[in-house]
């Protein structure tokens, strides 16, 4: 059962991660339920539920993870529409590399979260802030991200294009970027995911609407339950969202997976 | 008439982190003819990749210069097709877009493409496979397709970095006369690199001997074996009597070569 690399089967595979699941739920009713810890710390399994649909039918929550992922999609969108093809002419072309790499390299440090308070002087509290942080947070990373894959092109495929022909042109198009864009798009994947953490943050603080808007609001009426299903929603958007960018990669890379 | 004309060609490469600077190759002189299938038959590590890069334009000698048809190579073109040793398909492209991407380079029609695409597919055996990306096909099948890529550009000669030298023994026996088939019919000029010594018999009309590093041409030998050429040519006496030869122009050069080593 324990040798080293060996795969398992898919069935094997969603039953055991289903197991973690199940032992994490079991977990925490017992703990909960039983009175070792306090609803007040920590709600249990099943108020949480309860929770949930409250927020769902009363508060109207459906609007604000709505909401949330306008903010999360637009920034990452707006960020990957610009860094993607920086990326690549800096992974292509050596000056513009040498150019904007260090820079760039010292954005990439800049945490996200540390310009709100700047974004909020500058943008006020409304969505272009928002979009403003997912942005900050998002497009450094990927310019770079990008730049590496691009720098790693197989340069035997280069050789190969030009004996038939290509020009520098033909290059870029014809081998660089098709022969980079399944690793980009999982570059993109990845960035995604981290774009719903910086939201959380832009939402916790000065903000009306959203799902960290509503944890925020819960604290204050310590309701553990609100909370812990906002953050598990987050969990359960985030993992769908990645399932389907995984698919949409491997539909379209077939090539390379 | 002579097609290609190497002239004093020599490659030395610069040393690295601050070491001696290595000589890979000899001033060289080598005219190759029209029509010629030129072997070229070398120990590794004599200069023979070295000197075929130089004349696909994919590296610049330190001295000397190379003339294709009376022109200086500046940088690599369509007029030379290289097949390389290692594969060099477009993961991304299927078997047909491989062979058309010179074309597509050029702006040829897509109809004209097609019927060149088609016209070479059949000559290289690859029928019923357009459609497949490299990764479904083996390694011979990958090279046929990247020798049909080369072809189908239609250029003045065909650069080829032993091309079959990542082949188990079978297919790569039948690589050797799928391609001299295509040469005998079409002629084309083929300068085809390799350490094997029957395969350059086999498939030369003349075959250059390389001496070990650094490499210089060290003799030229005509191979005078009636085309077409079957494979049961590999055992007749004639056949044997330039293995014999080559066998100790190299052997010399392989010993010369490993007393180098470090």
């Amino acid at each position: 059962m324990f040798e080293p690399l060996q795969p398992v089967s898919l069935r094997k595979r969603i039953v055991l991660g289903a197991a973690f699941f199940v032992l994490f739920f079991l977990g925490w009713a017992f703990f909960t339920l039983s009175g070792i810890i306090p609803p007040l710390f920590l709600a249990d399994p099943l108020a949480t539920l309860q929770t949930g649909v409250t927020l769902f039918v009363e508060f109207d929550f459906l609007h604000d993870i709505a909401i949330t992922l306008w903010r999360v999609v637009g920034g990452f969108v707006v960020a990957a529409i610009l860094a993607v093809p920086l990326g690549v002419a800096m992974g292509a072309f050596k000056p513009i590399e040498a150019f904007l790499e260090p820079f760039v390299s010292f954005c990439r440090y800049l945490p996200a979260s540390a310009f709100i308070p700047l974004l909020i002087l500058w943008a006020g509290v409304g969505e272009a802030q928002k979009l403003s942080v997912i942005f900050i947070g998002s497009v450094f990373q990927i310019v770079l991200m990008v730049a590496v894959i691009v720098g790693a092109t197989r340069r035997d495929l280069v050789e190969a294009a030009y004996t038939l022909g290509a020009d520098a042109r033909g290059i870029v198009w014809r081998v660089i970027v098709p022969g980079a864009a399944p690793q980009i798009a999982e570059t993109l994947r990845l960035v995604l995911g981290w774009a719903w953490t910086y939201v959380i943050v832009a939402e916790l603080v000065g903000s009306s609407s959203g799902i960290g808007h509503m944890i925020m609001d819960s604290q204050r009426l310590l309701d553990t339950g609100q909370m812990i299903f906002g953050i598990v929603c987050i969990g359960v958007i985030g993992l769908v969202s990645d399932l389907a960018f995984r698919r949409l990669n491997q539909r379209l890379y077939g090539w390379a997976f | 008439m002579a097609l290609l004309q190497v002239d004093g060609v020599s490659r030395v490469f610069a040393g690295i982190a601050g070491g001696a600077p290595t000589q890979a190759l000899q001033p060289t002189d080598l005219v190759v003819a029209d029509h010629d299938f030129l072997t070229i038959l070398g120990p590794s590590g004599c200069g023979k990749s070295t000197l075929l890069r130089i004349i696909a334009g994919l590296d610049q000698p330190t001295t000397g210069q190379v003339l294709l048809a009376g022109e200086k190579i500046q940088r690599p073109g369509p007029d030379r097709g290289m097949v390389f040793q290692s594969y060099t398909l477009f993961p991304w492209l299927t078997v047909r877009e491989n062979i058309g991407f010179g074309l597509r380079e050029k702006g040829m029609p897509a109809d004209l493409q097609q019927d060149i695409i088609a016209h070479y597919v059949a000559r290289t055996g690859l029928t019923g496979f357009e459609s497949h990306y490299p990764k479904m096909l083996s390694g011979g099948m990958q090279q046929r397709t990247a020798l049909a890529r080369a072809l189908a550009n239609d250029p003045k000669m065909l650069l080829l970095d032993e091309p079959f030298g990542a082949l188990d023994h079978q297919t790569r026996a039948l690589m050797q006369e799928l391609l001299l088939g295509i040469w005998e019919t079409d002629r084309k000029t083929v300068l085809f690199v390799t350490h094997d010594i029957d395969e350059a018999i086999f498939m030369g009309t003349r075959v250059a001997v390389m001496s070990a590093r650094p490499g210089r041409i060290k003799t030229q030998l005509p191979i005078d074996l009636p085309h077409p050429r079957h494979y049961t040519v590999k055992t007749t006496a004639e056949f044997s009597a330039y293995k014999a030869q080559l066998t100790e122009e190299i052997r010399a050069e392989s010993i010369r070569a490993a007393q180098m080593q470090p």
